[in-house]
């Protein structure tokens, strides 16, 4: 993948940020000066902690993989925690605000409101997870919080977010949704329709590119004929950027600014976020097809690491308080997984129930009479 | 009473159901200012509004995806597939999304898809389709297919009501050809899931549904002119959930029954009842169970051709002489 091209916000902060505030600003607000897009410091330290949540309960759940507690594919988002994270920080969440994840999202529910035990019962099947076992991984969802699980068939979130951002038109709210789709995603017709949609109707979506070089093992040239996948918002009449994945601030800047035109009536916004996609598909994919040199590379532009460093070379954060966040961090999944573990598989009783409201209950073949949940 | 046209009953069905549940709405191709392809909708974008009328581009994928994230916040959205043939556009979107909503996600999704199904309209390949057989596969669907004024509007209403999707095939042939006098009833709804007996009769029974019910009331009509018999006909009205209780009912009163479908020979619905008989009454049989549907081509044009692969009013005629005399 090229770098080429990769914009980033005018507003990123250089090594000597402007001063900003005039007579009125307090003491506190002086003191953030030069933070990005009016973000606090309990913000900063926030975005660190949801990146730091995100690589360390994917970390549990690789142990439990191996142990063979994780029933289904385990899918990793290791170094693409800005991206979800950033973008998903930047939706108000006290106006209502909702999305659509993909599979390496995991970092954008945990955002919204998702609990890490609920991952962890969802990775393990348990009749207390969200779906009671039906669904795997981080297919599922809370309309209250604010997202709506996705399923496989990649693409197909876009005209139901289009459906969901037409809803909050159709009845004044000032709503804004936001879907992810990925440099293989946007190959689907569902993602064409729904974004056509989308723009046509000038619905208040934010559409999510993450464009992580792989789509399982086939690489952008081979996924599509355009080096950036930003342009493809010219087909869309719609505006785009393209920037750095892996710099949360960055990615939540723009995020943010599609976020406020959306809720203005401007319309879609299309965000190329470049990262890279630091492990197989899924567990079980070694990815030899990816250049050694190319992993290395992108473990060097580690979002995490660069965030935390950052923290610290501005003074806006220091050690003893990102510390404290990953000290947060581990006693919250260690209690998480102590919770999760034991819990059982859901009863066989239940599969027949809750296919349709009417009837409440499939029959089962007369030669599997199954007992009543 | 006034008397109402299929299609007229469909409208009025809608309307009421807009003018009823501010909830309600529709999207689709051409559904607005247009009113329709075949001006199903005509009149309700100047009505309801263009807000609550909405025309889409032509994406069917989005037309339904769009309606179950409308669902999941509440609304309650109509889509009308231009002809029932390009549902299958929406097929991933249907069966993949929508139909497991509620089961995988606890997602309510109630949404009606709609749209003109069926031939003997010299409409080609691709505006003559029966679908209904690609998706009685799929759990978490409803199908419905009025074949009288009185169900498409009572099933129009009772679908929209539904907290489950339903599909809604609506025959094309049907539209202008039968009318009806229908009481002015807000709530007259035909329940999902029941069948009716079109024609009562004691010899042999026809299960059939859709635009064949007619041809099967035809064909019993001179099976007792000409061979004196007693032909019972069940129209099913709803093919998703089945109603067992209705075709194991008059398999017991006949025990002699066919089934009659529009749609294609292999893997049709007819294969699907005759296999419930089969396990559930085999005892109450004096005949085996025998099919009359189209035969397996794509649905050609030309009127020559279209006759020689859809069933015929002859065609169920004959086949009931066969079972009569098993």
């Amino acid at each position: 993948m090229s770098d080429k091209g990769l914009q980033r916000p005018a507003t990123e902060p250089s090594v000597a940020p402007p001063a900003r505030g005039g007579p009125k600003t307090s003491a506190r607000r002086r003191a953030d000066a030069g933070i990005p897009a009016a973000l606090s410091r309990a913000q900063l330290l926030e975005l660190y902690y949801f990146m730091r949540l995100t690589r360390s309960l994917e970390e549990r759940l690789t142990n439990l993989y191996r142990q063979g507690k994780v029933i289904g594919g385990l899918f990793r988002s290791l170094g693409q925690e800005a991206d979800s994270v950033g973008s998903a920080y930047a939706l108000d969440r006290t106006a209502g605000d909702m999305l659509s994840p993909l599979i390496r999202n995991l970092g954008s529910l945990l955002v919204m409101g998702a609990r890490p035990v609920d991952v962890l019962r969802q990775y393990m099947a348990k009749a207390t997870g969200p779906t009671r076992g039906r669904e795997l991984n981080v297919h599922f969802g809370d309309l209250e919080a604010g997202f709506i699980g996705q399923i496989s068939h990649l693409g197909d979130m876009v005209p139901v977010m289009a459906g969901v951002t037409l809803t909050f038109r159709m009845r004044g709210e000032r709503r804004v949704g936001l879907v992810y789709v990925g440099d293989g995603a946007m190959s689907t017709g569902a993602f064409h329709e729904g974004m056509n949609l989308a723009a046509v109707r000038r619905l208040p979506l934010v559409v999510i590119a993450e464009n992580n070089g792989y789509a399982y093992s086939t690489t952008l040239e081979r996924q599509t004929a355009v080096a950036e996948l930003a342009v493809k918002s010219k087909a869309y009449g719609v505006p785009a950027e393209r920037l750095d994945g892996n710099d949360v601030l960055a990615v939540y800047e723009a995020t943010r600014r599609a976020v406020d035109r959306a809720r203005e009536g401007e319309g879609v916004t299309l965000l190329e976020l470049v990262t890279f996609r630091r492990k197989g598909h899924a567990e079980h994919d070694d990815q030899h097809y990816v250049p050694r040199e190319e992993l290395a590379r992108w473990e060097k532009r580690d979002p995490i690491a660069r965030f935390a460093q950052r923290l610290t070379e501005n003074g806006w954060s220091d050690g003893d308080a990102l510390a404290s966040a990953d000290a947060r961090v581990a006693a919250e999944l260690d209690a998480a997984v102590a919770e999760a573990e034991g819990e059982p598989l859901p009863e066989a009783a239940t599969a027949l129930a809750g296919v349709y409201a009417d009837p409440p209950r499939q029959p089962a073949p007369w030669y599997r009479e199954v007992p009543r949940a | 009473m006034p008397e109402l046209t299929y299609l007229e009953a469909l409208r009025e069905g809608l309307r009421e159901e807009m003018q009823r549940d501010e909830r309600v709405f529709i999207l689709g191709e051409d559904v607005g200012r247009y009113g329709g392809a075949f001006k199903v909708t005509d009149g309700f974008a100047a009505e309801f509004g263009d807000a609550r009328v909405i025309d889409t581009p032509i994406s069917e994928a989005a037309i339904v995806g769009a309606a179950a994230g409308a669902a999941h916040l509440g609304m309650r959205p109509v889509a009308e597939m231009q002809f029932i043939d390009f549902i299958s556009c929406a097929y991933d979107m249907l069966t993949n999304y929508v139909a497991t909503a509620r089961y995988r996600a606890n997602l309510a999704c109630p949404i009606v898809v709609r749209g003109p199904c069926g031939g003997y309209v010299r409409g080609g390949p691709f505006h003559s389709q029966n679908p209904e057989a690609a998706f009685l596969h799929t759990p978490g669907l409803k199908i419905v297919c009025p074949a009288t004024a009185r169900d498409a509007k009572g099933l129009i209403k009772a679908a929209i009501r539904d907290d489950d999707p339903v599909l809604y095939f609506e025959h094309k042939y049907l539209y202008r050809r039968i009318k009806e006098q229908l009481p002015e009833d807000g709530d007259l709804l035909t329940p999902i899931g029941r069948a009716r007996v079109a024609r009562e009769g004691t010899d042999l029974s026809i299960v059939t549904y859709s635009a064949m019910v007619w041809k099967a009331l035809e064909a019993a009509q001179a099976l007792e002119k000409e061979d004196g018999l007693d032909v019972e006909v069940l129209d099913l009205r709803t093919l998703l959930p089945m109603d067992d209780d209705a075709i194991l009912a008059t398999v017991r009163k006949t025990n002699r029954v066919m089934i009659v479908h529009e749609d294609t020979r292999t893997g049709g619905v007819a294969g699907e009842i005759a296999a419930r008989i089969n396990e559930s009454a085999f005892e109450w049989l004096d005949a085996p169970v025998l099919r009359v549907t189209a035969a397996d081509t794509p649905l050609p044009y030309a009127p020559t051709l279209e006759d020689a692969v859809l069933p015929q009013v002859a065609d169920i005629v004959t086949v009931a002489r066969r079972l009569a005399a098993y």
